[in-house]
């Protein structure tokens, strides 16, 4: 019993927007389900007294107060920017929602 | 045959749930440095974290914790002792890190509850509406659609970004589910939203403006044949931005639910927008795909765990319930339900506290904050208490009572104050706006104004009071209506001898 069937991977891919063909959704569930089987023998070595974990330092309460900083400029934000109008990113139209 | 509302509610039963949305009122956005100022130019108010640069830190902002504590303290939540961001994946330009940061099974506060009153066939009745959850995360970008008919998505031809409100503190608030209310479904609605809405504000944490989406609200609705003891499946009604609003929206959702039902037409599960013209909604995105966030604990922010000595501190400073002092200003005031209104729906009552606090009389501060300011304000589409202080409008009220303005030189003096001139008795100094009252300059004026109208002056001899009326106008006139006009006429009558 495959971890990911192609199934899943065609379902992320669409989630992410991801165009795929049908030979890179079969090579891609083959090579997800070798990752995750590897990551399921981690998880075996994690006994019931190990709490999942979502940061690697036991630190709680990390806090900055609440005091504006300067921030990028315009020109510096959209600097990486594909494409811009207006002082604004400008991304193609997006089909399907509201 | 169409079913109305009455018709709907005879033979459904309501069941709400309601999530508002709330922006703090932080100076500096949730997880990075950036200002959270609105009306800046598209785009000067980011950084790598607010725009998902890679290799970004975010860090949490200490002012929105509290806040949102607060928040959970006042509507009566157990603080969570440990509580996690999650990252709420969706793909999507709004968010441009690909994932909303947010709260999934780790909320900050949990299980509270808001009393409620509303008027009912038998009365005044409360009703309690349950919290299921006070969770933190974050707001998104503004899409400008551009191209296409309707300006709408479809049929866009491209979308331009501007990321400035991106990360901006956000709290949610979700209810759980509220039956119950039978036909007072909408009444409750908005009763809810009211009460949260004045609670946001006496904690100060929000500016809560509706209108201009500080706080924002989503209904849930579904109905189900009264008796039957079952949930039908509901709509998310998106899109509601006023107290009004919220109560047609529910009003709205029960009669098209209701209508579909009964022709035997199922309920779809979906968001819906609602429409402010007609009070209906029109379906949006389709739920049945089941929404898939694929939520995960955040890896670069740290558990929030709060201390109790903290949450003790927070408790401590809650304000008094705005439903306790409301009750409390209007004995004190003795003013009517109406009035009393007005002035929490003009988000006046603080203000007006202060100005009367510090030294004003009551019905001449309320008159001045609802009427001149309020005039001033809406003219120039500005909130009333950013244009004069309290403690300026005391100023003016007291010089009003010791009869060195007029109300008409009062509002001379608050225009100037508005208009940048200074304090009011520098506004009163650079423009000579000073009552006349010393009486040898009266006389003169009233002198040459019987002078003037011998006849109407014989009038008045002969007993003809009103006809005063003439030569008081004509000694304001003469004195540029800085006169007292009551003073005018004191002394007037009494020169013709006609004075008490
Ligand atoms: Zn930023």
């Amino acid at each position: 019993m495959a971890a990911i069937s192609r199934d899943d991977v065609a379902h992320l891919a669409k989630l992410a927007r991801i165009e795929m063909s049908e030979a890179e959704l079969d090579h891609l569930a083959k090579e997800l389900d070798v990752i995750l089987g590897a990551v399921a023998r981690v998880q075996e070595v994690a006994g019931a007294d190990v709490p999942p974990t979502s940061h690697p330092i036991p630190v709680n309460n990390v806090v900055r107060e609440d005091v504006v900083r300067p921030s990028l400029t315009q020109q510096e934000a959209l600097s990486g920017a594909p494409a811009q109008a207006d002082g604004r990113f400008k991304v193609p139209q997006i089909l399907g929602e509201e | 045959m169409a079913l109305n509302y009455d018709q709907a509610v005879a033979k459904y039963e309501p069941t709400l749930g309601l999530e508002v949305h709330v922006e703090l009122n932080t100076h500096s956005k949730m997880f990075c440095s950036c200002s959270t100022e609105f009306g800046a130019e598209p785009n000067t108010q980011t950084c790598p974290v607010c725009l998902g640069l890679p290799g970004a830190l975010p860090v949490v902002n200490g002012k929105a914790i509290e806040s949102s504590i607060l928040i959970g303290l006042a509507l009566n939540c157990s603080i969570a002792p440990f509580s996690r961001f999650a990252r709420k994946n969706y793909f999507y330009p709004d968010m441009p890190k690909n994932f909303q940061t947010s709260q999934y099974d780790e909320p900050i506060c949990v299980n509270g509850y808001l009393d409620v009153e509303i008027e009912t066939d038998e009365g005044a009745k409360q009703f309690r509406v349950e919290i299921e959850r006070v969770h933190m995360e974050e707001d998104t970008g503004k899409s400008l659609h551009v191209g296409g008919a309707t300006g709408r998505i479809h049929g866009a031809d491209y979308s331009l970004l501007d990321y400035n409100r991106a990360g901006i503190p956000l709290v949610e608030i979700v209810t759980k589910i509220v039956g119950g209310t039978g036909k007072y479904a909408p009444q409750v609605a908005r009763a809810y939203v009211t009460e949260l809405r004045d609670i946001l504000r006496s904690l100060q944490v929000s500016d809560v403006k509706m209108e201009q989406g500080s706080m924002r609200c989503d209904v849930n609705l579904s109905l189900a044949p009264i008796g039957s003891g079952a949930l039908g499946t509901r709509s998310e009604t998106k899109n509601v931005n006023s107290l009004r609003s919220v109560e047609r929206a529910v009003v709205g959702e029960v009669v098209r639910q209701a209508n579909r039902l009964e022709t035997g037409e199922r309920i779809v599960q979906e968001t819906r927008h609602f429409l402010e013209e007609s009070g209906q909604t029109r379906p949006g995105r389709s739920k049945e795909q089941a929404e898939d966030y694929r939520y995960f604990p955040e890896p670069d922010l740290v558990p929030v765990v709060p201390n109790s000595e903290w949450i003790e501190v927070l408790r401590a400073t809650l304000p008094e319930k705005p439903s306790i002092r409301r009750k409390r200003l209007q004995d004190e005031w003795n003013v009517s339900d109406k009035e009393m209104a007005s002035l929490v729906n003009a988000g006046l009552l603080n203000v007006v506290e202060a100005t009367i606090s510090l030294g004003a009389d009551p019905a001449r501060a309320r008159s001045w904050w609802l009427g001149e300011i309020s005039r001033l304000a809406n003219e120039k589409e500005v909130d009333p208490i950013s244009l004069i202080s309290a403690s300026q409008v005391a100023e003016v009220i007291q010089l009003i009572e010791a009869g060195e303005l007029t109300d008409k030189l009062a509002r001379q003096v608050v225009e100037g104050v508005i208009a940048g001139g200074g304090t009011p008795v520098q506004v009163i100094a650079q423009r000579g706006l000073k009552v006349v009252s010393d009486d040898s300059a009266l006389m003169i004026a009233i002198e040459a104004a019987i002078a003037a109208q011998p006849d109407t002056a014989d009038r008045v001899r002969g007993g003809n009071i009103p006809a005063a009326g003439a030569l008081i106008g004509a000694v304001m006139k003469a004195t540029g209506g800085q006169a007292d006009a009551a003073k005018v006429r004191e002394l007037l009558l009494k020169h013709l001898g006609k004075g008490e």
